[in-house]
């Protein structure tokens, strides 16, 4: 038996995204709304400046959150918090790992501080989640050091289109490898940009090696329930508590869905638990390219 | 007939007891609603958040379900938000839901945050060799009383506790290869 301790290994970081798994994660920019939250039932939030609606509506540069914003929440629940850095930004993650923050989102809400490369997660004690819109993305972000996979959806849209179109991406990728021999592997690796012995050990197991969540666009319980049928392990919800007329009963709402995902009897009572309208939505054929979030990254 | 063993699916790492489990040979099933814990034999009760858990549980009847469940004399075992629960002291916080079925104290979050989380051997008294604890934002045991024996330590802190059919580990058994506390929980469904 050994006296050593390993302290922040791989596996206590794919750990917490497993702990995480079947709740809903949400976006919250103040200690109020960090308390309805986790008395709603959230399994973490994102401490935030603004949601991403916000963000979107005001433009200009996005950044990390206020130190004080963050700390002050961390105070104030007991379920972890999460917070945001831009993608490429590993000074922003250094400081929100030294803050003790216990997840951090290389997040393309935020504006892109490299349009070349992101972080080295390996290098960190926290673990990270990272967006994709397909399996290929996926791959590199977690060869990368990705602990936990988020789709990219399209935040602050209100609208679960993206999230939809990104997690059949990955589902259906998975299922495409699974039907290969290992002959081919290597040559479908390159086609894709991806990590070969990440391909590989997909190819082999017929899922992820972390977990699989879903984001970006999510506004209501049939939302949440629609993300865990087509495979996602659980939600994070930005703008879409908040930006509703009814932040406390929605929040009840969504975590009740997210539980009883495959019982539409169950899903049906979440949503008569609503007591007002979800927040606006946006046609996302409408955004301009440069407006899009979801093709920030890579 | 074997045992039937109901994992608490509300939320948490619910997937990976199944698997190991499965891995024994077990008969075993995701459960979330009071008729489907009340169909077990015996149930676990995973990592995830205790906070979450304990909501759901009280909300959904699935709490009252469990404590019957327990009344019948059916093995309950926690792991991590599954020992909070299980507790009848949860330390500085009269006010979160629990089963309070083990006459212990714990602590919540009582190693530090994530960036503390680590692993480490541990001895479990009962079993013939060391084994790999996987501690996450866990939590450890402050005081045992009545009938709950602390059956593991680790740096003088109470990691795992033992009362009648009941069991709680602050650690993570289900992510590593292996399964001899699942052996453990199965001789206490068969006792």
């Amino acid at each position: 038996m050994s006296d050593e301790v390993q302290i922040s290994t791989w596996k206590t970081k794919v750990g917490l995204a497993e702990m995480l798994r079947g709740g809903v994660i949400m976006d919250v920019t103040s200690v109020e709304q960090a308390k309805i939250a986790e008395d709603a039932g959230a399994v973490a939030v994102m401490a935030l400046e603004r949601v991403p609606a916000d963000i979107r509506a005001e433009g200009g540069v996005a950044r990390m959150a206020d130190l004080r914003i963050i700390e002050a929440i961390m105070d104030a629940v007991t379920i972890p918090v999460m917070a945001k850095a831009r993608i490429g930004h590993f000074a922003e993650a250094q400081v929100l790992e030294a803050i003790g923050v216990d997840f951090i989102d290389e997040s393309e809400v935020l504006t892109p501080a490299d349009e070349k490369y992101h972080i080295w997660k390996h290098d960190f004690k926290v673990p990270f989640v990272c967006g994709c819109t397909c399996l290929a993305e996926a791959l590199r972000r977690i060869g990368e050091g990705a602990a936990m996979i988020r789709t990219k959806g399209e935040a602050g849209s209100g609208n679960i289109v993206e999230a939809t179109r990104h997690m059949r991406a990955v589902i259906q990728g998975i299922e495409e490898l699974k039907g290969l021999r290992d002959d081919e592997l290597m040559t479908k690796a390159k086609e894709m940009g991806a990590p070969f012995e990440l391909v590989r050990q997909v190819a082999r197991e017929g899922k992820l090696p972390v977990p699989n969540f879903s984001a970006g666009g999510i506004a209501t319980p049939a939302d949440a329930a629609l993300m865990m049928q087509l495979g996602a392990e659980a939600i994070f919800v930005g703008s879409g508590i908040f930006k509703s007329e009814d932040p406390e009963a929605r929040a009840r709402a969504i975590v009740h869905a997210c539980t009883y995902y495959n019982d539409p009897h169950e899903v049906a009572k979440a949503c008569r638990g609503l007591e007002g309208a979800a927040m606006p939505g946006i046609d996302v054929r409408s955004l301009p390219e440069e407006e899009r979030l979801a093709t920030r990254g890579w | 007939m074997a045992a039937r063993i109901g994992v608490l699916a509300l939320q948490g790492d619910f997937a990976e007891h199944i698997k190991a489990f499965e891995e024994i040979d077990c008969t075993v099933e995701a459960v979330k609603t009071p008729e489907a814990v009340l169909s077990c034999d015996a149930l676990v009760i995973p990592g995830g958040e205790s906070t979450t858990i304990g909501k759901l549980c009280e909300r959904f009847g699935v709490g009252e379900a469990i404590l019957q469940l327990h009344a019948n004399g059916g093995a309950i075992w926690g792991t991590c938000a599954g020992m909070i629960l299980l507790a009848k002291e949860i330390e500085g916080n009269d006010t979160q839901w629990r089963l309070g079925l083990m006459d212990m104290a714990v602590r919540r979050n009582a190693f530090g945050r994530q960036v503390e989380s680590f692993e480490a051997d541990l001895q479990v008294i009962g079993l013939d060799r060391p084994t790999r604890g996987v501690f996450i934002r866990a939590p450890f045991v402050t005081r045992v009383w009545g009938d709950a024996q602390a059956i593991c330590t680790f740096r003088d802190k109470i990691v795992a506790v033992r009362q009648g059919k009941l069991l709680a580990t602050a650690f993570h058994p289900e992510l590593t290869d292996d399964r001899c506390m699942q052996h453990l929980f199965r001789r206490m469904i068969e006792e």
